[in-house]
Protein backbone atom coordinates (compact mmCIF):
# COMPACT_ATOMS: atom_id res chain seq x y z
CA UNK A 1 0.00 0.00 0.00
CA UNK A 2 1.70 3.31 -0.62
CA UNK A 3 -0.09 5.13 0.98
CA UNK A 4 0.91 4.29 4.07
CA UNK A 5 3.98 6.10 5.47
CA UNK A 6 5.24 3.29 8.40
CA UNK A 7 4.19 -0.25 8.34
CA UNK A 8 4.24 -3.05 10.52
CA UNK A 9 4.13 -6.34 9.74
CA UNK A 10 3.66 -9.73 12.48
CA UNK A 11 6.18 -8.02 14.44
CA UNK A 12 7.29 -10.13 17.36
CA UNK A 13 9.59 -8.56 20.11
CA UNK A 14 11.34 -10.70 22.88
CA UNK A 15 13.65 -9.50 26.17
CA UNK A 16 15.83 -11.53 27.89
CA UNK A 17 16.66 -14.42 25.89
CA UNK A 18 19.83 -15.80 25.89
CA UNK A 19 22.56 -17.78 28.38
CA UNK A 20 22.18 -16.84 32.30
CA UNK A 21 26.26 -16.06 34.14
CA UNK A 22 26.39 -19.30 34.66
CA UNK A 23 24.99 -20.79 30.82
CA UNK A 24 21.87 -21.75 31.67
CA UNK A 25 19.40 -21.06 28.71
CA UNK A 26 17.05 -18.41 29.73
CA UNK A 27 13.39 -18.50 28.31
CA UNK A 28 13.00 -14.87 26.38
CA UNK A 29 9.63 -13.13 27.19
CA UNK A 30 7.81 -12.25 24.17
CA UNK A 31 6.59 -8.69 24.61
CA UNK A 32 4.86 -8.23 21.02
CA UNK A 33 3.45 -11.14 18.67
CA UNK A 34 2.36 -11.00 15.35
CA UNK A 35 1.90 -7.27 15.73
CA UNK A 36 0.72 -5.51 12.20
CA UNK A 37 -0.12 -2.11 11.78
CA UNK A 38 -0.04 0.90 9.06
CA UNK A 39 -0.05 4.62 9.64
CA UNK A 40 -1.35 6.84 6.27
CA UNK A 41 0.05 9.86 5.33
CA UNK A 42 -1.31 12.33 7.62
CA UNK A 43 -3.36 9.71 9.62
CA UNK A 44 -2.77 9.91 13.47
CA UNK A 45 -3.25 6.63 14.66
CA UNK A 46 -4.08 5.26 18.33
CA UNK A 47 -2.19 2.51 20.05
CA UNK A 48 -4.30 2.04 23.34
CA UNK A 49 -3.48 -0.87 25.96
CA UNK A 50 -2.87 -1.21 29.86
CA UNK A 51 0.30 -0.87 31.62
CA UNK A 52 2.08 -4.15 30.00
CA UNK A 53 0.25 -4.44 27.21
CA UNK A 54 3.58 -3.72 24.94
CA UNK A 55 2.25 -0.52 24.11
CA UNK A 56 5.68 0.91 24.88
CA UNK A 57 7.64 -1.45 23.00
CA UNK A 58 5.64 -1.19 19.92
CA UNK A 59 6.27 2.62 19.50
CA UNK A 60 9.96 2.06 20.09
CA UNK A 61 10.05 -0.90 17.56
CA UNK A 62 8.24 1.36 14.73
CA UNK A 63 10.92 4.02 15.45
CA UNK A 64 13.94 0.97 15.53
CA UNK A 65 14.69 2.37 19.24
CA UNK A 66 14.76 -1.66 20.09
CA UNK A 67 14.87 -4.51 16.93
CA UNK A 68 12.36 -6.82 16.71
CA UNK A 69 12.87 -10.51 17.17
CA UNK A 70 10.84 -11.18 13.83
CA UNK A 71 8.75 -9.15 11.45
CA UNK A 72 9.38 -6.34 9.36
CA UNK A 73 9.67 -2.65 9.53
CA UNK A 74 8.87 -0.35 6.33
CA UNK A 75 9.20 3.68 6.42
CA UNK A 76 8.48 5.32 3.57
CA UNK A 77 8.49 2.07 1.27
CA UNK A 78 11.95 1.35 2.30
CA UNK A 79 12.76 -1.76 4.26
CA UNK A 80 13.85 -0.40 7.81
CA UNK A 81 14.20 -3.56 9.66
CA UNK A 82 17.94 -4.27 9.98
CA UNK A 83 19.29 -1.37 8.29
CA UNK A 84 22.71 -0.54 9.98
CA UNK A 85 22.33 2.72 12.15
CA UNK A 86 24.96 4.70 9.62
CA UNK A 87 21.87 4.36 6.96
CA UNK A 88 18.51 4.90 9.78
CA UNK A 89 20.70 8.48 10.22
CA UNK A 90 18.88 10.71 7.53
CA UNK A 91 15.90 8.57 7.77
CA UNK A 92 15.86 9.60 12.10
CA UNK A 93 14.98 13.39 11.27
CA UNK A 94 12.09 12.51 9.46
CA UNK A 95 11.03 10.13 12.76
CA UNK A 96 10.35 11.83 15.76
CA UNK A 97 9.47 10.94 19.53
CA UNK A 98 7.88 13.53 21.71
CA UNK A 99 8.20 11.71 25.53
CA UNK A 100 5.91 11.29 28.37
CA UNK A 101 7.82 13.30 30.84
CA UNK A 102 8.64 16.31 29.72
CA UNK A 103 11.10 17.03 33.26
CA UNK A 104 12.48 14.01 32.19
CA UNK A 105 13.68 13.81 28.28
CA UNK A 106 14.62 17.96 28.47
CA UNK A 107 18.05 18.18 29.87
CA UNK A 108 18.49 19.95 32.85
CA UNK A 109 21.65 21.47 32.40
CA UNK A 110 21.02 23.31 29.27
CA UNK A 111 18.77 25.72 28.34
CA UNK A 112 15.96 25.99 26.36
CA UNK A 113 17.43 27.60 22.83
CA UNK A 114 20.02 25.06 23.07
CA UNK A 115 17.53 22.33 23.51
CA UNK A 116 15.93 23.42 20.86
CA UNK A 117 18.66 24.63 18.61
CA UNK A 118 20.66 21.91 18.76
CA UNK A 119 18.67 19.23 16.76
CA UNK A 120 17.87 21.59 13.92
CA UNK A 121 21.62 22.54 13.69
CA UNK A 122 22.64 18.82 13.94
CA UNK A 123 19.93 17.40 11.22
CA UNK A 124 20.89 20.20 8.89
CA UNK A 125 17.28 21.66 9.18
CA UNK A 126 18.61 25.50 9.84
CA UNK A 127 21.55 26.32 7.57
CA UNK A 128 23.35 28.75 11.12
CA UNK A 129 22.19 29.36 14.47
CA UNK A 130 20.45 32.78 13.48
CA UNK A 131 17.95 31.21 11.33
CA UNK A 132 17.65 28.38 13.76
CA UNK A 133 16.55 30.41 16.50
CA UNK A 134 14.28 32.65 14.10
CA UNK A 135 12.41 29.73 14.25
CA UNK A 136 12.29 28.44 16.97
CA UNK A 137 10.95 32.06 17.86
CA UNK A 138 8.42 31.95 15.06
CA UNK A 139 7.48 28.33 16.69
CA UNK A 140 7.47 30.13 20.13
CA UNK A 141 4.83 32.28 19.29
CA UNK A 142 2.69 30.34 17.76
CA UNK A 143 2.80 28.06 20.61
CA UNK A 144 2.35 30.92 23.30
CA UNK A 145 5.73 30.25 24.63
CA UNK A 146 7.38 33.79 25.78
CA UNK A 147 10.31 34.22 23.80
CA UNK A 148 11.85 34.82 27.14
CA UNK A 149 11.89 31.17 27.92
CA UNK A 150 14.48 30.43 25.30
CA UNK A 151 16.99 31.59 28.37
CA UNK A 152 15.55 29.56 31.06
CA UNK A 153 16.15 26.22 32.30
CA UNK A 154 13.87 23.41 32.18
CA UNK A 155 12.78 23.39 35.68
CA UNK A 156 11.84 26.96 35.51
CA UNK A 157 9.10 26.61 33.24
CA UNK A 158 5.46 25.24 34.21
CA UNK A 159 4.48 21.58 33.09
CA UNK A 160 2.11 22.58 30.31
CA UNK A 161 5.51 25.10 29.29
CA UNK A 162 7.73 22.89 29.05
CA UNK A 163 5.45 19.80 27.45
CA UNK A 164 4.85 22.77 24.62
CA UNK A 165 8.69 23.16 24.40
CA UNK A 166 8.71 19.47 23.60
CA UNK A 167 6.44 19.45 20.85
CA UNK A 168 7.68 22.54 19.42
CA UNK A 169 11.19 20.88 19.03
CA UNK A 170 9.92 18.40 17.36
CA UNK A 171 7.51 20.33 14.72
CA UNK A 172 10.81 22.69 14.31
CA UNK A 173 12.44 19.62 12.74
CA UNK A 174 10.20 19.24 9.87
CA UNK A 175 9.59 15.19 10.54
CA UNK A 176 7.09 12.66 8.42
CA UNK A 177 6.24 10.69 11.06
CA UNK A 178 5.91 11.53 14.77
CA UNK A 179 5.32 9.00 18.04
CA UNK A 180 3.85 10.54 20.83
CA UNK A 181 4.04 8.04 23.93
CA UNK A 182 1.30 9.05 26.60
CA UNK A 183 2.58 12.99 26.41
CA UNK A 184 -0.60 14.44 28.34
CA UNK A 185 -1.14 11.90 31.10
CA UNK A 186 0.31 13.78 33.72
CA UNK A 187 -0.96 17.50 32.64
CA UNK A 188 -4.13 19.25 33.88
CA UNK A 189 -6.92 19.32 32.01
CA UNK A 190 -6.70 22.89 30.46
CA UNK A 191 -2.97 22.34 29.76
CA UNK A 192 -3.88 18.90 28.06
CA UNK A 193 -6.37 20.40 25.57
CA UNK A 194 -4.06 23.04 24.69
CA UNK A 195 -1.48 20.64 23.85
CA UNK A 196 -3.34 18.27 22.05
CA UNK A 197 -4.88 21.37 20.14
CA UNK A 198 -1.62 22.16 18.83
CA UNK A 199 -0.91 18.37 18.08
CA UNK A 200 -4.00 18.18 15.90
CA UNK A 201 -3.53 21.38 14.43
CA UNK A 202 0.16 20.44 13.78
CA UNK A 203 -0.51 16.98 12.19
CA UNK A 204 -3.17 18.80 9.92
CA UNK A 205 -1.01 21.89 8.66
CA UNK A 206 2.05 19.98 8.34
CA UNK A 207 0.36 16.55 7.02
CA UNK A 208 2.26 14.72 9.87
CA UNK A 209 1.26 10.94 10.25
CA UNK A 210 0.92 10.51 14.10
CA UNK A 211 0.95 7.76 16.58
CA UNK A 212 -0.79 8.41 19.42
CA UNK A 213 -0.03 5.82 22.42
CA UNK A 214 -2.29 6.22 25.26
CA UNK A 215 -4.43 4.17 28.28
CA UNK A 216 -6.96 6.77 27.93
CA UNK A 217 -9.74 6.17 24.93
CA UNK A 218 -11.10 9.64 25.81
CA UNK A 219 -7.80 11.25 24.22
CA UNK A 220 -7.41 9.05 21.63
CA UNK A 221 -11.10 9.46 20.67
CA UNK A 222 -10.40 13.16 20.59
CA UNK A 223 -7.15 13.16 18.22
CA UNK A 224 -7.27 9.95 16.48
CA UNK A 225 -8.39 8.63 13.34
CA UNK A 226 -7.86 5.10 13.86
CA UNK A 227 -7.18 2.86 16.61
CA UNK A 228 -5.29 0.05 17.62
CA UNK A 229 -5.52 -2.35 21.12
CA UNK A 230 -3.16 -3.62 22.54
CA UNK A 231 -3.41 -6.18 24.93
CA UNK A 232 -0.64 -8.79 26.57
CA UNK A 233 1.41 -8.01 23.59
CA UNK A 234 -1.28 -8.43 20.59
CA UNK A 235 -3.78 -6.60 18.88
CA UNK A 236 -7.29 -7.69 19.89
CA UNK A 237 -8.95 -4.81 17.89
CA UNK A 238 -8.48 -2.28 15.63
CA UNK A 239 -10.22 0.13 13.09
CA UNK A 240 -11.72 3.66 12.64
CA UNK A 241 -12.16 5.66 15.61
CA UNK A 242 -15.83 6.22 14.89
CA UNK A 243 -16.62 2.42 14.77
CA UNK A 244 -14.11 1.09 17.33
CA UNK A 245 -16.25 3.48 20.01
CA UNK A 246 -19.64 2.92 18.80
CA UNK A 247 -19.59 -0.72 18.64
CA UNK A 248 -16.69 -2.37 20.14
CA UNK A 249 -16.17 -5.84 19.14
CA UNK A 250 -13.84 -7.50 21.46
CA UNK A 251 -14.63 -7.76 25.04
CA UNK A 252 -11.51 -6.36 26.71
CA UNK A 253 -12.15 -3.07 24.37
CA UNK A 254 -15.71 -2.80 25.41
CA UNK A 255 -14.38 -3.43 29.17
CA UNK A 256 -11.85 -0.59 29.00
CA UNK A 257 -14.54 1.85 27.81
CA UNK A 258 -16.88 1.00 30.63
CA UNK A 259 -14.02 1.59 32.52
CA UNK A 260 -13.44 5.34 32.13
CA UNK A 261 -15.54 7.66 34.32
CA UNK A 262 -17.10 10.17 32.66
CA UNK A 263 -17.92 13.87 33.74
CA UNK A 264 -21.68 12.76 34.30
CA UNK A 265 -24.13 11.51 36.35
CA UNK A 266 -24.42 7.69 36.11
CA UNK A 267 -25.47 5.89 39.21
CA UNK A 268 -25.05 2.19 37.94
CA UNK A 269 -21.34 3.20 36.86
CA UNK A 270 -19.35 2.05 39.69
CA UNK A 271 -21.49 -1.18 39.90
CA UNK A 272 -21.03 -2.17 36.32
CA UNK A 273 -18.83 -4.33 35.30
CA UNK A 274 -17.59 -5.62 31.80
CA UNK A 275 -17.38 -9.43 31.59
CA UNK A 276 -13.86 -9.07 30.33
CA UNK A 277 -12.66 -7.04 33.18
CA UNK A 278 -9.20 -6.04 33.68
CA UNK A 279 -6.09 -7.56 33.09
CA UNK A 280 -6.55 -9.58 36.15
CA UNK A 281 -5.37 -7.61 38.93
CA UNK A 282 -7.97 -9.62 40.96
CA UNK A 283 -5.56 -12.28 41.83
CA UNK A 284 -3.02 -12.82 44.11
CA UNK A 285 0.35 -11.98 44.50
CA UNK A 286 1.84 -11.43 41.31
CA UNK B 1 -28.19 16.76 60.32
CA UNK B 2 -26.15 16.11 62.61
CA UNK B 3 -22.70 18.33 63.33
CA UNK B 4 -20.34 18.02 60.64
CA UNK B 5 -17.11 15.65 61.34
CA UNK B 6 -14.79 17.93 59.68
CA UNK B 7 -15.45 21.77 59.67
CA UNK B 8 -12.86 24.21 58.03
CA UNK B 9 -13.56 27.08 57.89
CA UNK B 10 -11.72 30.46 56.67
CA UNK B 11 -8.76 28.84 56.49
CA UNK B 12 -6.23 31.25 55.01
CA UNK B 13 -2.36 30.27 54.52
CA UNK B 14 0.67 31.43 52.89
CA UNK B 15 4.06 30.43 51.81
CA UNK B 16 6.52 31.45 54.71
CA UNK B 17 9.05 32.12 51.82
CA UNK B 18 7.93 34.49 49.68
CA UNK B 19 4.44 35.23 51.18
CA UNK B 20 2.42 34.16 48.18
CA UNK B 21 -1.11 33.05 49.24
CA UNK B 22 -1.97 29.29 49.62
CA UNK B 23 -5.21 28.79 50.75
CA UNK B 24 -8.35 32.08 50.82
CA UNK B 25 -10.61 32.10 52.75
CA UNK B 26 -11.55 28.12 52.73
CA UNK B 27 -14.33 26.97 54.16
CA UNK B 28 -16.12 23.58 53.89
CA UNK B 29 -18.02 20.82 55.59
CA UNK B 30 -18.00 16.94 55.78
CA UNK B 31 -20.57 15.15 56.94
CA UNK B 32 -20.52 11.59 58.30
CA UNK B 33 -20.47 8.96 55.27
CA UNK B 34 -20.47 11.69 52.84
CA UNK B 35 -17.85 11.76 50.12
CA UNK B 36 -16.44 15.59 49.13
CA UNK B 37 -14.72 16.17 46.44
CA UNK B 38 -11.68 18.61 46.48
CA UNK B 39 -11.23 19.08 42.88
CA UNK B 40 -8.78 21.56 41.34
CA UNK B 41 -5.58 21.89 38.80
CA UNK B 42 -1.68 22.12 39.40
CA UNK B 43 -1.62 24.71 42.08
CA UNK B 44 -5.28 24.92 43.53
CA UNK B 45 -4.32 24.49 46.97
CA UNK B 46 -6.08 20.82 47.72
CA UNK B 47 -2.94 19.38 48.47
CA UNK B 48 -2.49 21.93 51.00
CA UNK B 49 -6.10 21.37 52.58
CA UNK B 50 -5.84 17.35 53.01
CA UNK B 51 -2.03 18.42 54.44
CA UNK B 52 -3.92 20.78 57.01
CA UNK B 53 -6.26 17.95 57.90
CA UNK B 54 -3.68 15.03 58.66
CA UNK B 55 -1.58 17.95 60.42
CA UNK B 56 1.28 17.25 57.80
CA UNK B 57 1.84 20.54 56.39
CA UNK B 58 5.51 21.49 55.82
CA UNK B 59 6.93 23.93 58.01
CA UNK B 60 7.25 26.60 54.73
CA UNK B 61 3.25 27.38 54.76
CA UNK B 62 2.26 29.36 57.21
CA UNK B 63 -2.09 29.40 58.85
CA UNK B 64 -2.61 33.10 58.86
CA UNK B 65 -6.29 32.69 59.96
CA UNK B 66 -9.02 29.99 60.51
CA UNK B 67 -10.07 26.61 61.90
CA UNK B 68 -9.70 22.85 60.66
CA UNK B 69 -12.40 21.10 62.96
CA UNK B 70 -12.82 17.66 63.61
CA UNK B 71 -15.57 16.72 65.70
CA UNK B 72 -15.17 19.70 67.62
CA UNK B 73 -11.86 19.63 68.04
CA UNK B 74 -9.86 22.81 66.73
CA UNK B 75 -6.73 20.39 65.15
CA UNK B 76 -5.03 24.08 64.45
CA UNK B 77 -4.71 24.78 67.74
CA UNK B 78 -4.17 21.29 69.59
CA UNK B 79 -0.71 20.53 70.94
CA UNK B 80 1.40 18.13 69.14
CA UNK B 81 1.01 14.82 71.18
CA UNK B 82 -3.03 14.83 71.59
CA UNK B 83 -2.98 15.98 67.81
CA UNK B 84 -1.01 12.98 66.69
CA UNK B 85 -2.79 10.63 68.91
CA UNK B 86 -6.52 12.20 67.52
CA UNK B 87 -5.28 12.10 64.10
CA UNK B 88 -3.42 8.58 64.27
CA UNK B 89 -6.37 6.78 65.79
CA UNK B 90 -9.24 8.76 63.77
CA UNK B 91 -8.24 9.97 60.46
CA UNK B 92 -6.33 7.96 57.81
CA UNK B 93 -4.76 8.87 54.21
CA UNK B 94 -4.30 6.88 51.20
CA UNK B 95 -1.98 8.09 49.21
CA UNK B 96 -1.44 8.60 45.60
CA UNK B 97 1.50 6.25 44.80
CA UNK B 98 1.27 3.13 46.46
CA UNK B 99 4.70 2.55 45.51
CA UNK B 100 5.96 5.33 47.78
CA UNK B 101 3.81 4.96 50.29
CA UNK B 102 5.10 1.64 51.17
CA UNK B 103 8.33 0.57 53.23
CA UNK B 104 10.34 -1.56 50.44
CA UNK B 105 12.11 -2.70 52.71
CA UNK B 106 9.92 -3.95 55.31
CA UNK B 107 7.15 -6.99 54.57
CA UNK B 108 3.33 -6.14 54.30
CA UNK B 109 2.95 -7.45 57.64
CA UNK B 110 4.63 -5.11 59.24
CA UNK B 111 2.93 -2.11 57.77
CA UNK B 112 0.05 -3.26 58.23
CA UNK B 113 -0.33 -4.01 61.94
CA UNK B 114 1.68 -0.75 62.70
CA UNK B 115 -1.78 1.42 63.19
CA UNK B 116 -3.49 -1.25 65.23
CA UNK B 117 -0.22 -2.46 67.58
CA UNK B 118 0.55 1.40 68.22
CA UNK B 119 -2.93 2.83 68.35
CA UNK B 120 -5.02 0.06 69.60
CA UNK B 121 -2.43 -2.13 71.54
CA UNK B 122 -3.06 -5.17 69.98
CA UNK B 123 -0.73 -7.69 70.39
CA UNK B 124 1.23 -9.57 67.16
CA UNK B 125 -1.55 -12.15 66.52
CA UNK B 126 -4.33 -10.04 67.08
CA UNK B 127 -3.04 -7.66 65.16
CA UNK B 128 -2.32 -9.80 62.65
CA UNK B 129 -5.51 -11.56 62.73
CA UNK B 130 -7.03 -8.35 61.70
CA UNK B 131 -4.97 -7.79 58.81
CA UNK B 132 -5.89 -10.54 57.19
CA UNK B 133 -9.53 -9.59 58.09
CA UNK B 134 -8.99 -5.98 56.56
CA UNK B 135 -6.91 -8.03 53.39
CA UNK B 136 -10.07 -10.13 52.73
CA UNK B 137 -12.52 -7.08 53.03
CA UNK B 138 -10.47 -5.66 49.79
CA UNK B 139 -10.83 -8.73 48.02
CA UNK B 140 -7.34 -9.93 48.18
CA UNK B 141 -7.53 -13.75 47.69
CA UNK B 142 -4.21 -15.19 49.29
CA UNK B 143 -3.58 -12.61 52.20
CA UNK B 144 -1.44 -14.75 54.09
CA UNK B 145 1.13 -14.56 50.64
CA UNK B 146 0.60 -10.84 50.68
CA UNK B 147 1.26 -10.26 53.94
CA UNK B 148 4.61 -12.39 53.70
CA UNK B 149 4.97 -10.16 50.50
CA UNK B 150 7.61 -7.31 50.09
CA UNK B 151 5.85 -4.07 48.34
CA UNK B 152 7.74 -4.80 45.09
CA UNK B 153 6.56 -8.51 44.58
CA UNK B 154 2.60 -7.04 44.51
CA UNK B 155 1.36 -5.16 41.03
CA UNK B 156 0.27 -1.66 41.37
CA UNK B 157 -3.82 -2.31 41.93
CA UNK B 158 -2.76 -4.90 45.01
CA UNK B 159 -0.62 -2.37 46.44
CA UNK B 160 -3.64 0.51 46.64
CA UNK B 161 -5.63 -2.57 47.89
CA UNK B 162 -2.98 -2.55 50.70
CA UNK B 163 -3.24 0.44 51.58
CA UNK B 164 -6.83 1.09 51.36
CA UNK B 165 -6.72 -2.30 53.97
CA UNK B 166 -4.35 -0.15 56.11
CA UNK B 167 -6.56 2.67 56.50
CA UNK B 168 -9.76 1.31 57.30
CA UNK B 169 -7.95 -0.71 60.11
CA UNK B 170 -8.85 1.39 62.68
CA UNK B 171 -12.19 2.42 61.95
CA UNK B 172 -11.13 5.52 61.12
CA UNK B 173 -13.87 8.86 60.78
CA UNK B 174 -12.88 10.44 58.19
CA UNK B 175 -10.31 9.05 55.28
CA UNK B 176 -8.36 11.38 53.09
CA UNK B 177 -7.46 10.28 49.61
CA UNK B 178 -5.40 12.23 47.91
CA UNK B 179 -5.18 11.32 44.23
CA UNK B 180 -5.42 7.51 45.28
CA UNK B 181 -6.20 6.51 41.19
CA UNK B 182 -4.23 8.02 39.26
CA UNK B 183 -0.91 6.22 38.77
CA UNK B 184 -3.51 2.95 38.12
CA UNK B 185 -4.93 1.49 34.79
CA UNK B 186 -8.37 3.05 34.12
CA UNK B 187 -9.78 -0.97 34.95
CA UNK B 188 -8.07 -1.29 38.34
CA UNK B 189 -9.08 2.60 38.90
CA UNK B 190 -12.52 1.14 38.33
CA UNK B 191 -12.15 -1.97 40.68
CA UNK B 192 -10.25 0.60 43.14
CA UNK B 193 -13.27 3.40 43.29
CA UNK B 194 -15.70 0.70 43.86
CA UNK B 195 -13.41 -0.65 46.65
CA UNK B 196 -13.11 2.57 48.08
CA UNK B 197 -17.12 2.89 48.07
CA UNK B 198 -18.11 -0.50 49.30
CA UNK B 199 -15.45 -0.22 52.51
CA UNK B 200 -16.67 3.18 53.03
CA UNK B 201 -20.40 2.25 52.62
CA UNK B 202 -19.87 -0.53 55.16
CA UNK B 203 -17.67 1.30 57.46
CA UNK B 204 -19.64 4.75 57.53
CA UNK B 205 -16.52 6.57 56.91
CA UNK B 206 -16.58 9.91 55.77
CA UNK B 207 -14.02 10.68 52.99
CA UNK B 208 -12.08 13.54 51.89
CA UNK B 209 -11.30 12.77 47.43
CA UNK B 210 -8.61 15.00 46.20
CA UNK B 211 -8.61 14.68 42.53
CA UNK B 212 -8.20 16.71 39.01
CA UNK B 213 -10.43 13.89 37.34
CA UNK B 214 -13.74 15.19 36.98
CA UNK B 215 -15.24 12.18 35.73
CA UNK B 216 -13.99 10.37 38.89
CA UNK B 217 -15.58 13.46 40.82
CA UNK B 218 -18.82 12.32 38.86
CA UNK B 219 -18.65 8.84 40.17
CA UNK B 220 -17.99 8.59 43.63
CA UNK B 221 -18.30 12.15 45.05
CA UNK B 222 -21.37 13.32 46.80
CA UNK B 223 -20.52 17.23 47.03
CA UNK B 224 -17.38 18.64 45.39
CA UNK B 225 -15.31 21.78 46.11
CA UNK B 226 -14.27 23.08 43.50
CA UNK B 227 -10.70 25.33 44.14
CA UNK B 228 -8.35 27.79 42.14
CA UNK B 229 -5.45 29.56 43.49
CA UNK B 230 -6.22 28.39 46.79
CA UNK B 231 -9.86 29.85 46.87
CA UNK B 232 -13.30 27.97 46.67
CA UNK B 233 -14.84 28.65 43.51
CA UNK B 234 -17.96 26.65 43.25
CA UNK B 235 -19.39 24.34 46.20
CA UNK B 236 -22.51 22.16 46.28
CA UNK B 237 -23.68 18.47 45.05
CA UNK B 238 -21.90 17.18 42.29
CA UNK B 239 -24.51 16.45 39.80
CA UNK B 240 -25.75 20.49 40.21
CA UNK B 241 -21.99 20.76 39.50
CA UNK B 242 -22.42 19.03 36.42
CA UNK B 243 -25.23 19.52 34.80
CA UNK B 244 -25.62 22.85 35.70
CA UNK B 245 -22.28 25.00 36.91
CA UNK B 246 -22.89 28.30 38.09
CA UNK B 247 -19.30 29.89 37.52
CA UNK B 248 -17.54 30.45 34.03
CA UNK B 249 -14.51 28.36 35.45
CA UNK B 250 -16.40 25.25 36.43
CA UNK B 251 -18.23 25.11 32.94
CA UNK B 252 -14.70 25.81 30.95
CA UNK B 253 -12.97 23.14 32.87
CA UNK B 254 -15.82 20.54 31.95
CA UNK B 255 -15.44 21.60 28.73
CA UNK B 256 -11.48 21.02 28.58
CA UNK B 257 -12.55 17.14 29.05
CA UNK B 258 -11.77 15.16 26.36
CA UNK B 259 -14.78 12.65 26.44
CA UNK B 260 -15.17 9.37 24.13
CA UNK B 261 -19.12 9.66 24.19
CA UNK B 262 -19.03 13.36 23.07
CA UNK B 263 -15.71 13.45 20.18
CA UNK B 264 -17.07 16.68 19.09
CA UNK B 265 -17.47 18.30 22.50
CA UNK B 266 -14.27 18.20 24.57
CA UNK B 267 -10.80 19.42 24.71
CA UNK B 268 -11.66 23.41 24.48
CA UNK B 269 -8.98 25.15 26.33
CA UNK B 270 -9.90 27.34 28.87
CA UNK B 271 -10.64 30.71 27.87
CA UNK B 272 -7.88 33.11 28.56
CA UNK B 273 -10.83 35.60 29.75
CA UNK B 274 -11.66 32.96 32.43
CA UNK B 275 -8.30 33.01 33.96
CA UNK B 276 -8.00 36.44 32.96
CA UNK B 277 -11.36 36.97 35.21
CA UNK B 278 -10.44 34.46 38.26
CA UNK B 279 -6.86 36.28 38.98
CA UNK B 280 -9.41 39.56 38.78
CA UNK B 281 -10.98 38.51 41.67
CA UNK B 282 -8.25 36.84 43.36
CA UNK B 283 -6.38 40.47 43.41
CA UNK B 284 -9.51 42.06 45.08
CA UNK B 285 -9.78 39.61 47.78
CA UNK B 286 -6.51 39.96 48.17
CA UNK B 287 -6.69 43.94 48.79
CA UNK B 288 -7.02 44.83 52.21
CA UNK B 289 -11.14 46.18 53.05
Amino acid sequence: MSDDLLVARDVEVAFGAGKSLFGAVKASVKVLQGVSIRIGRAETVGIVGESGSGKTTLGRALLRLVDVTSGEIHFDGQDITRLPETAMRPIRRRMQLIFQDPMASLNPRHTIRSIVLEPMIFHGVASNQADAEARARAIFDRFSLPAACLDRYPHELSGGQRQRVGIARVALLAPDFVLADEIVSGLDVSTQAQALNLLKELSRDLGLSMAFISHDLSVIRAVCDRVYVLRAGRIVEEGPCEEVFASPKDEYTRALLDAIPLPRIDPDWLARTTGAGSAGDMDGAK
Amino acid sequence: MSAPILAISNLSAMSDRDRTPILRDVSLEVERGETRGLVGESGAGKSTIAKAILGILPRTVRVTGGQVRFEGADLLAMPAGPLRRLIGERIALIPQDPMTALNPGRRIEAQLTDGPRLWRGLDARAARTLSLKLLDEVHIRDPERVLRSFPHELSGGMRQRVLIAAAFALEPRLIVADEPTTALDVTVQKQILRLIRNMQSAHGTAVIFVTHNLGVVAQICDNVTLLFGGRVIEAGRTADLLEAPGHPYTRALLEACPRYDRPNAGLRPIPESVIANLRAELARARAPR
